[in-house]
């Protein structure tokens, strides 16, 4: 199965200044991190946000013209900040890895897995 | 971290930990106890001695290396036993106090990746018979279940343990030793392996018999190991190649059967919106990492360029057919077989017309090999179809439909063979 690991921040985090060397820390233990994944065969894909604060919220407006709003997005309870897509053999598999994710207390994770085609569910007849 | 929560959830959280640590644990028992059967009940009692401790103590802040020195110390107390072995016995417990190897110390990382290969290559040794090397590899690599393995290819849980328990026997009394093969051996060796990786995605990409057409399950555990290879295996290209095969291959299993009737749906049909780019784009960064190695394409690397060309294409008139015939050419050469012709057949019909496809489909008639392939009367129907021949064309359609073990295929080819009368379920 697939899972969407969507890591979450809000705009207050967003908006705190950042801790340079930190970061850098934060960045490399990421990096080993997603090397394992990858050594593990169970990245698929990931991606790194830019703050919303360079996003765009498009709202459809049906009859209407559609509502096209800049970031930053201060009144969102929650943001995404990241995302992963892990091929996994269960959620209890994904959260095992996730245990071993250099990320600080308190963060957030998000896991989706995804609408795939159900084992066996392809024959009419059955 | 101690988990608390049910009995349940601690066994979920233990099998999960298993199957991302018991290949790497096996390996490491294998190497140091000199024996792949005892490495394997020594880890097998430290899973049962999870499952009876840690609902009781809580789950362990490091729960890889608890399973660790406890399946250590297991080895240690059966070696101690076999007089023999006493020596084994203390190189062993001298390395019990060592904390779980820090993932920032790449040299004991690279000497785990070392004796995963190692396991790799024992799982796929060619005195095992194929359907032993498969199991071994799913048992012990892909860290699956005795019964998940059985369930994959339909065979009843005792005699998959069977089937197991002889090919550790087998491997145990030819005394195989734990290495990966050197010199000219390396290359056939390395063969059996994606062999091995291969049948296992086969199995799930299109299953041959019954009403089922694919297991992705399986799919996704032969490209975990593709990829798993990959990374202890770098600079083979035909490594890359294959998993660059599976990745584009896995891209389709969405669009390879009708959502409302099951029916399989052929390449040149499929919607390409269901088609995942996400891994045609993945397999094409592996083919090119096989490319990147020095030698001409292997046969895993030509079908996936092949595979690769269908992936390109936005539609199927973007199709570049002539680049797939030479592709066709060059696999001809590398491995030659009934069925590489047959598919160039249906390439050289695309890039050069039905009568030239027909003209090499008829020099298979005869081939011993494909009598029974179903394949073969389909393409000749196909192309005597673009011909203008129908007649014939649904002589050969019938044909096929009498040969094909898959029952959704059947009343497609059958469909096919009678497109004007109304057929009923049967």
């Amino acid at each position: 199965m697939r899972v969407m690991i969507f890591a979450k921040t809000t705009p207050e985090q967003e908006s705190r200044t950042h801790d340079a060397s930190g970061n850098a820390e934060m960045g490399q233990a990421m990096a080993r991190f997603s090397a394992e994944l990858n050594a593990a065969g169970v990245l698929v894909s990931e991606g790194a946000l830019q703050p919303s604060s360079q996003g765009v919220r498009y709202r459809t407006g049906g009859d209407d013209a559609p509502t096209v709003t800049d970031g930053p997005f201060t009144e969102a309870k929650e943001l995404v900040a990241g995302y992963w897509l892990w091929q996994v053999r269960s959620i209890d598999e994904a959260l095992e890895w996730l245990r071993r994710a250099p990320f600080p207390a308190g963060m957030t994770l998000e896991l989706r897995p995804l609408v795939e085609m159900p084992e066996g569910a392809s024959s009419a007849t059955d | 971290m101690s988990g608390s929560g049910s009995g349940d959830q601690i066994q979920r959280t233990l099998e999960a930990v298993w199957r991302i640590e018991s290949p790497r644990l096996i390996a490491l028992l294998t190497r140091v106890c000199g024996s792949l059967e005892l490495a394997e009940d020594a880890a097998q009692d430290a899973f049962e001695a999870a499952l009876r401790q840690w609902p009781r103590d809580g789950i362990p802040a490091n729960p890889a290396a608890w399973l660790t020195s406890t399946a250590k110390r297991r080895a240690i107390d059966v070696l101690r036993r076999q007089s023999t072995q006493r020596r084994k016995a203390a190189e062993l417990g001298r390395g019990l106090e060592d904390a779980q190897p820090d993932l920032d110390d790449l040299v004991e990382a690279r000497a785990i990746d070392d004796d995963l290969l190692r396991l790799v290559f024992i799982c796929c040794h060619p005195l095992l018979s194929v359907d032993s090397r498969v199991a071994l590899t799913l048992r012990l690599l892909g860290g699956l279940r005795t019964d998940e393995v059985a369930r994959a290819f339909l065979v009843s849980e005792a005699a998959m343990t069977r089937r197991i328990s002889r090919a550790k026997r087998t491997l145990a009394e030819a005394r195989v030793p734990f290495e990966v093969p050197q010199g000219a051996d390396f290359a056939a060796r390395l063969g059996s392996v994606l062999q091995v990786v291969y049948l296992v995605f086969n199995e799930g990409y299109s299953a041959t018999s019954g009403g089922d057409w694919v297991r992705p399950a399986l799919c996704e555990d032969a490209l975990r190991l593709g990829r798993v290879l990959a990374g202890l295996a770098p600079d083979e290209g035909e490594v890359h190649g294959l998993v660059a095969l599976m990745e584009i291959q896995a891209s389709r299993l969405a669009a390879r059967h009708d959502p409302r009737t099951g029916a399989p749906v052929p390449l040149l049909e499929q919607d390409r919106g269901r088609w995942d780019h996400l891994l045609i784009e993945r397999g094409l960064a592996s083919l090119e990492r096989a490319d990147a190695r020095p030698g001409p394409r292997g046969p895993y690397a030509l079908q996936a360029a092949i595979a690769a060309c269908h992936g390109r294409a936005r539609t199927p008139d973007h199709t570049d057919w002539g680049r797939i015939v030479a592709l066709y050419d060059a696999l001809a050469e590398a491995n030659p077989s009934p069925v590489v012709e047959l598919n160039r057949a249906v390439a050289v019909s695309m890039a050069d017309g039905p009568a030239a496809g027909l003209e090499l489909v008829d020099a298979l008639a005869d081939e011993p090999t494909l009598a029974g392939y179903h394949p073969l009367p389909a393409v000749r129907g196909d192309i005597l179809e673009r011909l203008g021949r129908s007649d014939e064309a649904a002589v050969e359609f019938a044909r096929a439909a009498t040969l094909t073990r898959n029952e959704a295929e059947r009343r497609l080819l059958l469909a096919r063979a009678h497109p004007s009368s109304e057929l009923d379920s049967s």
